[in-house]
């Protein structure tokens, strides 16, 4: 059974700019998938548009996840049926408490889902369990939202509402991006942690060092807009080896 | 002469202890300067975005006695306080028993009375710009206020609640307070001024707040205005600063009809800081105005400002910020951020930064904002589940939050947050 079914979708950016030129993927319930590609593929966009942001109009072919068409909900209605998107850029937001944002966002999905809502001791149980899952520090907590938050403390904040949202399907925007080998081990860890038969994963990335660190069911290279060739984790091996120029030369000049 | 004027002069005649303190003549050549001069115009560069021409139509009749309301309706600060109704000093609810050894804090009507009122550097000073009108209407007609004093070297740790209450009345009334904050070298103080309606009510109030920190002394001041929708405020707070002062201070505004409040702090000793932070949050048709004027007069001294402007509905919130450098103050570091969230397409925000530098070595950033809501952050709360409704108010509250966070005590952080919040919900 398919969990996100993504066909020959196209989409612009800023009112003209065409980005996704028929891209087509589909993701299975406890599947991890790799997207990689070279920077200006469509990778950032295809995260934003499963999420719901702004400033992407779809021109043609479809999204579903779980049966329902995702292109028709709100963002908060995506993260209500189980849509999480870990942002390239998570978003510092002063005055606004870690931990109140988080139970904030839990409760409001849980309400959207007929679920009752978790008082304040049950969600710091939760949050405990989880902390201790990703041997994470509780002062992220009582800091405001990613608040003078190092590079690799937004990341691996993404990584641990990932975990306390527990959701069905998780995009990781180039999670690994700018993280020491540390950090980058801690978020593959927050990944490994939480795969389950009922989670899928898409992760997309510029590098395959991450997936050294979690090891992915497919890869899928993506270019100009389309991916031009799946296979599995030799493929991202392939890549680091002969980098994106090998993927132009095997597709043709006119998929660069 | 305006409505305005001739109605406030009219008090004089009846007014209490006008001759005490030997302040008849000087009470009596303020009034004659303020209705000589009249009232500025909006070609007046400081008025500009603040017109009275509403105001100066209006006429207010002088309050001599209690008025009566409801106390029990009152949620009064625990701990040592003065209270004010309608600028009548109200003893019943007043507590000022357990204050530490040499802090005095009075109701200016008794130190007058008592001969003891702090004339010489306070009271008989005198307002020469014509567009000090509201200064000279007060320090024509104000016999009442908050006066504290703390002694050398004196800490007093806890908050002093100065409280000022306004009631709906059968007529629209006028009155002033003249309030004095003296701390002597070394001393510390608390001090936390609350401004609210018990009713909706149009009075006019007008108060002049002095502040003399001496060498070394510490004051942490909170003013949360709330007034009712209908009111006018003309306040004006001049502060002066001595040697490795430290002034903190926070002004959260949440209503009245027009308010203006002029900040002026003189940094006149070495090292002497002034930290202030602002929130104004206008809705309705309110009109909100803070004019800083802050100066530095001696080496090393600093000042950090951060003021939030937020302007829901139809109403107006102005800011102008001015710092001024003088020569000679080389070190300073002197830093203002106003940033302005418009809430809805009819409110206006007017922001003017103003940063005049005669000193050589000096450290100074100033910087105005005015936007809407971040759209990454909007996206982002809604990406994690939360609908558009609670994005926003969560961003908003954050976004005024941000200047509230300086307030050291967690109680009264906490108390002025929730205040904020409150306000913010009425407006959503």
């Amino acid at each position: 059974m398919t969990m996100l079914k993504i066909d020959n979708l196209h989409a612009t950016v800023g009112g003209n700019r065409q980005i996704l030129k028929g891209l087509t993927l589909e993701v299975k319930p406890g599947e991890v998938h790799a997207i990689m590609g070279p920077n200006g593929a469509g990778k950032s966009t295809l995260g934003n548009i499963i999420a719901g942001r702004d400033g992407y109009e779809v021109t043609a072919g479809s999204v579903n996840f779980d049966g329902r068409d995702l292109l028709e909900l709100a963002p908060e209605e995506r993260a209500a049926a189980g849509v999480f998107l870990a942002f390239q850029y998570p978003v510092e937001i002063p005055g606004v408490n870690n931990t109140y944002f988080l139970r904030s966002a839990l409760n409001a999905q849980r309400v959207a889902r007929g679920e009752v809502e978790l008082d304040s001791m049950q969600f710091l149980k939760l949050v405990r369990e989880k902390l201790a899952v990703l041997h994470l520090d509780d002062k992220l907590l009582h800091r405001g939202v990613n608040e003078g938050f190092s590079g690799g403390e937004k990341k691996r904040n993404e990584i641990f509402q990932m975990a306390v949202l527990e959701p069905k399907l998780a995009v990781l925007d180039e999670t690994d991006s700018g993280l020491d080998i540390d950090a980058l081990k801690a978020v593959a860890e927050g990944v490994n942690a939480l795969r389950s038969p009922d989670r899928a994963f898409v992760i997309i990335t510029h590098y395959q060092r991450l997936l050294d660190y979690i090891k992915p069911d497919a890869v899928h290279v993506l270019a100009d807009g389309r991916i031009v060739e799946s296979g599995g984790p030799e493929l991202a091996m392939q890549l680091e080896q002969h980098g994106y120029d090998w993927i132009r030369q095997r597709v043709g000049p006119e998929a660069a | 002469m305006s409505a305005l004027l001739q109605s406030l002069a009219e008090g004089f005649d009846t007014l209490p202890r006008r001759d005490a303190g030997g302040l008849a003549s000087a009470r009596g050549a303020a009034l004659e300067q303020a209705l000589a001069d009249g009232l500025p115009g909006t070609r007046n560069e400081r008025w500009k975005y603040t017109p009275l021409r509403a105001l100066e139509r209006r006429s207010f009749s002088p309050v001599t006695t209690l008025p009566d309301f409801d106390a029990a309706a009152l949620e009064l600060p625990d701990g040592p306080r003065l209270v004010f109704a309608n600028g009548v000093f109200a003893p019943a609810l007043s507590e000022l028993s357990g204050l530490p050894e040499g802090v005095r804090l009075q109701p200016l009507s008794q130190a007058l009375e008592r001969g003891a009122a702090p004339h010489a550097e306070f009271l008989a000073r005198r307002f020469d710009a014509a567009d000090e009108v509201f200064a000279r209407l007060n320090a024509a007609l104000a016999t009442e206020g908050a006066w504290l004093q703390v002694a050398a070297g004196v800490d007093c740790p806890q908050p002093l609640h100065l409280v000022f209450i306004s009631v709906p009345d059968e007529t629209d009334r006028g009155f002033a307070l003249r309030h004095v904050i003296d701390l002597a070298p070394g001393a510390q103080a608390r001090v936390v001024e609350h401004h609210l309606a018990l009713g909706e009510h149009r009075h006019l109030g007008n108060a002049l707040s002095q502040i003399r920190l001496g060498a070394q002394a510490g004051l942490a001041h909170l003013r949360i205005q709330s007034e009712s929708g209908g009111a006018t405020l003309m306040q004006r707070t001049d502060a002066t600063l001595a040697e490795a002062t430290q002034y903190r201070r926070v002004d959260l505004e949440l209503g009245a009809a027009l308010s203006r409040h002029e900040l002026n702090v003189g940094l006149h000793g070495r090292q002497a800081q002034l930290h202030a932070n602002g929130v104004l949050l206008g809705g309705g048709t309110m009109h909100l105005d803070t004019r800083l004027g802050i100066e530095h007069n001696a080496p090393d001294t600093a000042c950090q400002l951060n003021w939030r402007g937020l302007a829901a509905q139809r109403s107006r919130v102005v800011f102008h910020g001015g710092i001024l450098i003088q020569a000679g103050a080389d070190g300073t570091d002197a830093r203002l951020s106003n940033k302005n969230l418009l809430l809805s397409d009819s409110a206006e925000i007017d922001t003017q930064p103003v940063l005049e530098i005669h000193a050589d070595e000096v450290q100074a950033a100033h910087g105005a904002t005015v936007g809407n809501l971040d759209p990454t952050a909007l996206f982002y709360l809604r990406s994690r589940g939360l609908d558009e409704m609670q994005a926003r108010r969560i961003l908003t509250a954050a976004f005024g939050r941000e200047a509230l966070a300086v307030i050291e005590d967690e109680a009264m952080r906490g108390f002025a947050a929730g205040q904020l919040d409150r306000r913010l919900e009425e407006l959503a």
